[in-house]
Order: structure tokens, then sequence, then C-alpha cells
């Protein structure tokens, strides 16, 4: 399998008044051509930072202290920003914030929104583009789209704003889409309905996505593979099925048992106790150490490095190593995980 | 407990033909909400939920009072708040309301710090006696939230999408208010947080008696926190009843296409999903009527 993108020991620091925030500690992201990658995680693990050094637009308070990221064969840190701006992003490389209001300016009809990234990136007429708009706003279905055209963002619903951002994401056509929780504030129809449009797009032009999201059911509709991320590190990677059918790290079976699904009635949902580390003091060892009850002395004097599962499947924790002693998962995930499989014999 | 809260209590908020339009030219008027009623109870906690503009953050803006209501009636506290405010009013409903925003990066106010933002209530209504005590309030707040109290110092661009969710939660928690409107609060955070700060939102309700009007797209999680749902489509309240109610025998063919969207976590089932199709070009709503189904349960048609 072929990486359209690459993204290899990827090491970010904040200067920031407090000190220095080690916010992304060596990440590795692979997306293969035409595939679907969700990156999953803790809140503030550094998923966002992550993609913004991808498309450039890290805040001036960062440094990059290492790593390589590989459009096909070019380093895109190694690019000019102004080269990278006119080449690759919104052309190669299209990226759906998390905040819509961000990636739109408040003064600007929407309609003119859609078509200035179409100008800035391609030979096309005013009336072509307009019509173009107008499609990409039907597709990510905006009613009365061409009375919408003339609306202003705050006077659309939040969920309309991000389905006009990825209308703008989508126009130029590019070959990688990084979508930021594209869809945290769409209902389930109209999520199902942007999800579909993106298959759609991927198998005609065979579009790569990386997708970040803290839904898992999106994730299990969406993704090929996932990347599991805690405090600037990825500590799982593998299949979609690998991670939600055979998760290894005790992360992910919190992440996994956090979720209510429909048949969820207890008093209290489960939730991972503790927080996350401060990265303006790194923890020596494993930083999921101190919230984890499997954790062993090793976790509190050395990282562990990414244990091999198999050819995609991989997790950074010490249970994996030969000499850890065999853990009982916990009760209500083993319970959910077979749940989980039988449904999917069923769907067989 | 809420059906017993009905027979017993006064409603805390009413909402009663609730219409809020929105005229954008000579010929183009949104009519974003038409005709909503419905109540909340102390202690209570309604979900809201319907398709991405369905006027769910209208209602919530329209509530407390970002807009003029087109028409209709609000009942707070025992206040009419649906005309022109008294100062009063006006101050019985900023300490007494309180809502959380769907955007969290253009609520907050990027030049000020966290500390402040948090305490710009507490400032206001003077709810504490020294300085010590603010940073005192703030800092556990904070805590509370998931967060630190160090994160005072900081500014909002300086923060993931999640951890300003959650600054949003404490601004609004911190004044103890009755009436919480959280508009998707939780949608920006990874499923352990929200775990978390659901779990708080009970908590503080337990202790406070607070009410919540929570509005979400995640059906599993407003099926976990609400005691009643009122589902919204195109501006109308289409069927309202107990969690159980909409979610064991839905009656209206919207709200059963909703639930069959909702996702699972597992690949293979989400891979063969199948959505019940809904078309609503044929309905005209302001033509229908109330229907009972059962105790608090009611449908349009
Ligand atoms: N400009 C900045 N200055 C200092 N710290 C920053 C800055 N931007 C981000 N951070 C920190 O970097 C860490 C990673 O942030 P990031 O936005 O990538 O998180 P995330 O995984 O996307 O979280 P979420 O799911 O909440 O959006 C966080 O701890 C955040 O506070
Ligand atoms: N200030 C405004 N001016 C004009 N139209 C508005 C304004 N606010 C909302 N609208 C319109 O009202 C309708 C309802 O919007 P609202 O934001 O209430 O939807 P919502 O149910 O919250 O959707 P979402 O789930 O996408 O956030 C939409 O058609 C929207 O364009
Ligand atoms: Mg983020
Ligand atoms: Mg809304």
């Amino acid at each position: 399998m072929e990486n359209i993108l690459s993204i290899k020991n990827l090491d970010i620091t904040f200067r920031t008044n407090a000190g220095n925030i080690h916010a992304i500690r060596g990440v590795d992201i692979y997306l293969p051509t035409g595939k679907t990658v969700a990156l999953v995680g803790e809140s503030g693990s550094g998923k966002s930072v992550t993609m913004k050094a991808v498309v450039g637009l890290l805040d001036s308070n960062a440094i990059i202290n290492s790593g390589n990221i590989f459009y096909k064969a070019i380093d895109l840190l190694t690019l000019p920003k102004k080269e990278l701006r006119q080449k690759i992003n919104g052309q190669q490389i299209a990226m759906v914030f998390q905040d819509p209001m961000t990636s739109l300016n408040p003064t600007m009809q929407i309609g003119d929104q859609i078509t200035e990234a179409m100008f800035l990136h391609k030979k096309i007429s005013k009336a072509d583009a307009q019509q173009k708009a107008l499609e990409l706003l039907n597709l990510v279905g905006i009613i009365d789209a061409e009375k919408r055209m003339k609306n202003y963002p705050h006077q659309l619903s939040g969920g309309m704003r991000q389905r006009v951002v990825i209308a703008i994401a989508l126009s130029c056509e590019p070959k990688i889409l990084i979508c930021d929780e594209p869809t945290t504030a769409l209902d389930v129809t109209v999520q199902a309905r942007i999800l579909d449009l993106i298959k759609d797009i991927q198998a005609q032009m065979g579009l790569s996505v990386i997708y970040i999201t803290h839904d898992l059911g999106v994730v299990a509709k969406v993704a090929d593979f996932v990347n599991v991320m805690y405090a600037g590190k990825i500590i799982e990677t593998g299949t979609v099925e690998e991670i939600f059918y055979d998760p290894r790290h005790p992360y992910t079976w919190g992440l996994l048992s956090a979720m209510p699904d429909l048949e969820t009635d207890d008093d209290r949902l489960y939730s991972i106790p503790g927080s996350p580390p401060n990265l303006l003091h790194e923890p020596k060892g494993d930083a999921f150490a101190a919230r984890n009850k499997f954790a062993m002395k090793i976790d509190m004097e050395a990282e562990p490095p990414m244990f091999k599962i198999s050819e995609t499947h991989y997790a950074a924790t010490w249970l994996l190593h030969p000499d850890a002693p065999k853990v009982e998962l916990p009760p209500e995930l083993k319970s959910r995980l077979q749940r989980a499989r039988k449904a999917a014999e069923n769907q067989l | 407990m809420n059906e017993e809260l009905g027979i017993r209590n006064e409603p805390l908020l009413q909402v009663s033909n609730l219409r809020q339009h929105f005229k954008i030219s000579r010929s183009f008027t949104v009519k974003a909400v038409n005709n909503v009623s419905f109540e909340i109870y102390p202690g209570e906690t309604y979900g809201l939920v319907g398709e991405s503009g369905s006027g769910k953050t209208t209602i919530g803006r329209s509530i407390i009072r970002l807009y003029d209501p087109t028409d209709g009636k609000i009942i707070f506290n025992y206040s009419d708040i649906s005309g022109d405010l008294d100062n009063k009013t006006r101050r019985m409903l900023r300490k007494n309301m309180q809502m959380i925003f769907q955007d969290p990066m253009s609520s907050l106010n990027p030049r000020k710090k966290i500390g402040d933002i948090i305490g710009e209530g507490l400032d206001i209504f003077k709810l504490y006696s020294n300085l010590k005590e603010r940073n005192q309030i703030i800092g556990d707040i904070l805590k509370k939230v998931g967060l630190s109290p160090a994160h005072a110092e900081r500014y909002p661009q300086q923060f993931s999408g999640g951890q300003r969710q959650r600054v949003g939660i404490a601004r609004a928690l911190v004044m103890n208010p009755k009436l919480i409107i959280a508009d998707e609060c939780i949608s920006a955070l990874d499923v352990s947080i929200q775990a978390q700060v659901v779990n708080l939102m009970k908590d503080i309700q337990d202790e406070t008696k607070c009410a919540y009007l929570f509005i979400a797209h995640d059906l599993s999680m407003v099926k976990y926190i609400s005691d009643r749902i009122g589902v919204l489509h195109k501006g109308y309240l289409v069927e309202t009843g107990s969690t159980k109610d909409i979610f064991s025998n839905p009656v209206h063919p919207y709200t059963q296409s909703l639930l069959s969207a909702v996702p699972q976590p597992n690949p293979a089932v989400e891979k063969n999903r199948r959505l019940i199709p809904y078309d609503a070009s044929k309905v005209d709503y302001e033509k229908c009527s109330w229907h009972q189904v059962s105790g608090m349960h009611f449908v349009l048609n």
C-alpha cells in the first residue's frame, strides 16, 4: 500500500509564559492513498496541532523540534510557507477546522467565500464558480442553496456553517481532506449524509481522508485505520476492526468503555479516572501510568515502545511485553466487546 | 421522577407558542421557530433534538433573550420574560439563567484571561467577599470541569477545542443558575471527558436542583441524561415525551428516522446500516395538531 501522506517522528513544543509545553512527542501517522484514517483521543492530546503542522498553520509560538511530513515525495516541513500555500494547501490538501467560525469570514456572504477559494486555486469563470458553489451546497444538504448563498455566517445554524466549510474544502478537489471534528454539530441524519458524501467522492476520485473525531460511532462508520492519541503520542494503531474488537492499550479500553451505547442505563457513566499529564512538566515513564490501574513498576520508569500485534496493529503499553503478567479486561468492557463481536457476526 | 415532579411543582420555564422569525431580505424570511410550546420543571433535564437548522439554538437564544421573540410567551421563575425587560427582570434572568454556547471560540473573548471570563458573572453580582475567595471559586470550578486552576492565567487561543468548551461550561456553572441552556456543550469533548462532564452536570443538579435544557445531536447521550425529550423538525416540535416514551415507542416518523441513524461503535454494524428515510415535503406542520399518546407523551399529526 502506498502512503500519500506520512508523518514521521513529529515533535513540537509551544513556548508560553508559564514555560515550554511539549505538545507533540514523536508522532507517526500514515495515510494510505484512497483510505480513511481516523485520529481519536483525549481532548488536548495534540490531534489538531498535528494536523495544523501538516497544513503549515501552527500558531507562532510553536517550534518544530524534529520530524518529517511527506506528501508523496515532498517533505512539507522543508517547503517555504509561500510555496506550501500556493501549491499544496487548498489544492492538494484541504482542511476543515474544528471551529467553523474561525475559518469563515463574518463579513462576507457565504457564496462569495466558496467561490473565492476556487478563484485562488483555479482558472474558472465567475459563472462556473457560482454554479459549482451552488452544486456543492446542495451536495452537503443545504436547502434553498440559492438563497443561502447570500447569507452571512451568523445567519446560519452551527451545522450549516460546518457544511459550508466542508463545501469550501471540497471546492478545489483536493487529494487529501483533513477533517477536524467536521460533524460535531450535525445531527445524526445530516451527519450520515455528509459521511456518505465524503465516501462517494472518495470512491470517485480516490480522495484520501484523515478524520479527527470523538465520536466512536463515526469512526466505526468511516475509518479503515484508527490511531489513538494520548499526551502527544500515538499509543495504539490498527485497522478499525482491530481497534474496536481487539483493543490492547488500557487507554483505548477506557475510551471504548466511556461511550454509552443505547443499552447503557447505569447511573453513572464510566470515565477514565484522573486527568492527563501536564506537558509543562513531562512525566517520567509512560504518560498514562498514573491513570492506569494495570500499571507496573516499569511504567513509572520507562516509556513503552510500540509492540507489534499484527502487520497493522501496534500498541505502546508494557502489558504487551512478553514478561508482563496476563491481565483480565474490565468485565464491563469484556461483555461489551463480546456483544460487539456477536453483532458483527450477525451481519455476515 | 419528573412525572411526579410535574404534578407537584410549577414549571420553572414555560414556553408557549413561541415563534422566532428572521427577515433576511424583503422576499426571504427564515421561520426558524414556529408555535413551539414546552415546559421545564425545577431539577429536570429536558433534551432537545432535531436536525441541523431545525431551530434548537434559536430556541435557546430566544429563551435567554438574545433575541426578541416574534410571537409567544415565555414565563421563567414566575416572571414573564417574553416582552420588554425591565432592569430587575433582566438582572434576575442574568443571574438565574446561563447558556453554554455551541461555538466555544466565538463566545470567548480572545483578549481576556480564562479566569476573568469565568469570573465575569461573579464580578457583576459581587458573589465573593475578597479576591482570594474569587480565585478560589474560579480554581474550584476549573478543577470540576477537568482543567487546572493554573489555566486561569491562559488565553482562549492557547486551548484545544475541548478545553475551550469546558471553559464555557465552567463559566455557566460557576453562577449556580436555576436553568442552564447547554447547546451542544459536550460534542467537542472526547468520550471520557464527555462522561466526566455529564456526571458533573448530574452531580451539580443533585446538589443545586438546577434544570437543564440539553441540546445535543448525540442521541445516546441525550437518552442517558434527559428526563424528557422534545424532537424538533423544521422549527416545529413534532414529538415530546419521557425519555422512555421517545426511545421505546417513537410515534412520529421523523423521530423514527432520527433514531435509526444513531451511529454505533461497531464497524461491521455501521458498514451495513440502513436508515429509515423520512420525507417531509408533503406535510404542512402548521395544519397539524397535538395528540396525546399517553401520560406526558404527545405527537404532532
Ligand atoms: N498556541 C498554543 N500555545 C500553547 N499551547 C497550545 C497552543 N495550541 C495548543 N496548545 C496545547 O497543545 C495541546 C494539544 O492541543 P490540540 O488542539 O492539538 O488538542 P486536541 O487533541 O485537538 O484536543 P481537542 O480534542 O480538545 O480539540 C493542548 O494541551 C493545548 O493546550
Ligand atoms: N441571527 C439569525 N439571522 C438569520 N437567520 C438565522 C439566525 N439565527 C438562526 N437563523 C436561521 O434559523 C434556522 C435555525 O437555526 P438554529 O441555529 O436554531 O438551528 P439548530 O437547530 O441549532 O441547528 P444546528 O444543529 O445546525 O446548530 C436556520 O435556518 C438559520 O439559518
Ligand atoms: Mg482539536
Ligand atoms: Mg445549533
